[in-house]
């Protein structure tokens, strides 16, 4: 059982940077062979995404973090470690997370590595940043999280860009995280990009497009089988998350807000209906933001609580699940959070 | 559970199709609504209602009512 325990880290702020381009799902009526695009909004929820053809994920988190860098008034030279979370980095080689250290200003004393890991990778980050800070060796550090520019776009309407900047610090006594993982890599090709990595390279075929679940696609796109992911989600995610209130102690009473990885709106309203929780305490912000990847919990703390938390202590859940197959809850307080305005670049 | 019942509770996951259409022996990926949006609705049911969680193939390897109600019953 991955039960995990990291004490004397809190968050202390968060900031999400997104494209200013917004595209409504309402105009892409060829969404699918398969059905049409009411039937996808009813079904998804995600009425527009946030998406260009230009910036990266790590130009989303870097204006992200001067942000709240700004916001929270902290300086760059204290910030000992960086970890980056993504599976649409810069280059394939070398790490975003070095690229960005530079590109920040932060200090070369500083711990940069990276985790390829979509839904989940919020919550296995946070558990990253934790380990490294909860004996106080490090005071400060930042947790990107997101995608953005593939290495070709993804014609998946669910799909939206967006980076998120997580900050932490250390502070004696705090409870910090409490976590659960888990992992089921027999699913490894639910979601995946069949050719350019090593197992497949790039060759001419790659660039051959052939129909998926009812869209043309190409090898160096990634694809998904919709049915066996919906069915681990639906079962595992409420697994997950019961198992760590249980095995640390909670009750769905002592919780504030559960945030989940904004899959779709069904898998989420199937979630939420099993742990039997009043929509208040489940916000959504993938109306909006679409499926951010593992931006989502972290976005969605930003952009929907935003004014209502930030003076208060607040208990969160939230649980990461997908690609891979993976997944991980964490059950964590908030208190004097900073929430940066939204970032739109 | 019956078959009956199961019909009943496949039909509702359509937006409107009377169950009296179905038989057992539909093949429920022929039919003129269905659809992968469709298919996450029934694999949803058949979790809520049945506690069982089917993978795609089961979906696509049933053809039929009664094909994917037995796929349910041996996985009870």
């Amino acid at each position: 059982m991955a039960f995990i325990e990291l004490k004397n880290v809190r968050i202390a702020g968060i900031a999400a940077g997104v494209p200013k381009r917004i595209e409504h799902t309402k105009d892409n009526p060829g969404i699918s062979s398969e059905y049409d695009v009411d039937e996808f909004i009813k079904s998804t929820g995600v009425e527009q995404r946030r998406y260009d053809d230009i910036h990266t994920t790590s130009d989303l988190c870097c204006a992200a973090a001067e942000r709240l860098i700004e916001d929270l008034g902290w300086d760059k030279n204290e910030i000992e470690a960086l970890i980056f979370v993504t599976q649409s980095p810069d280059y394939l080689t070398p790490a975003t997370a070095c690229i960005v250290q530079d590109r920040l200003g932060l200090s070369k004393e500083c711990y940069a590595s990276e985790v390829e890991l979509g839904c989940s990778g919020w919550v296995y980050g946070l558990s990253h940043v934790a380990s490294l800070m909860t004996t106080g060796c490090i005071k400060k550090a930042l947790l990107m999280a997101g995608d953005a520019k593939f290495i070709m776009p993804i014609p998946d309407p669910l799909a939206s860009n967006a980076g998120t900047v997580t900050a932490l610090e250390y502070e004696e006594g705090n409870e910090g995280f409490k976590f659960h993982f888990g992992t089921d890599g027999s699913g490894w090709d639910a979601i995946y990009i069949p050719d350019g990595g090593g197992r497949n390279g790039v060759s001419a075929k790659s660039l051959e497009l052939e129909e998926v679940n009812g869209r043309m696609m190409c090898r160096l796109q990634s694809r998904m089988n919709g049915m066996d992911v919906f069915a681990f989600a639906i079962s595992t995610a409420p697994k997950s998350i019961k198992k760590a209130m249980e095995h640390f102690g909670k009750t769905f009473d002592d919780i504030d807000y559960c945030i989940l990885h904004q899959a779709n709106l069904q898998i989420d309203e199937v979630i939420r209906g099993k742990l039997k929780l009043p929509e208040e305490k489940v916000p959504y912000s993938l109306r909006k933001f679409a499926n951010t990847s593992s931006a989502t919990i972290p976005i969605t703390i930003n952009t929907e609580l935003r004014g209502k938390i930030e003076n208060k202590r607040t208990r969160f859940v939230c649980c990461g699940f997908g690609i891979g197959l993976s997944w991980g809850t964490v059950i964590f307080d908030t208190e004097n959070i900073v929430l940066s305005e939204l970032v739109e670049i | 559970m019956d078959i009956k019942e199961f019909i009943n509770n496949f039909a509702e996951q359509f937006d409107d199709l009377d169950a009296a259409t179905l038989t057992p022996e539909t093949e429920y990926m022929a039919l003129d609504d269905w659809n992968s949006l469709v298919a996450l609705s029934v694999i949803a049911m058949i979790d809520e209602e049945y506690d069982v969680t089917l993978k795609g193939n089961d979906i696509r390897e049933a053809k039929t009512i009664e094909g994917l109600y037995n796929t349910v019953c041996q996985k009870m």
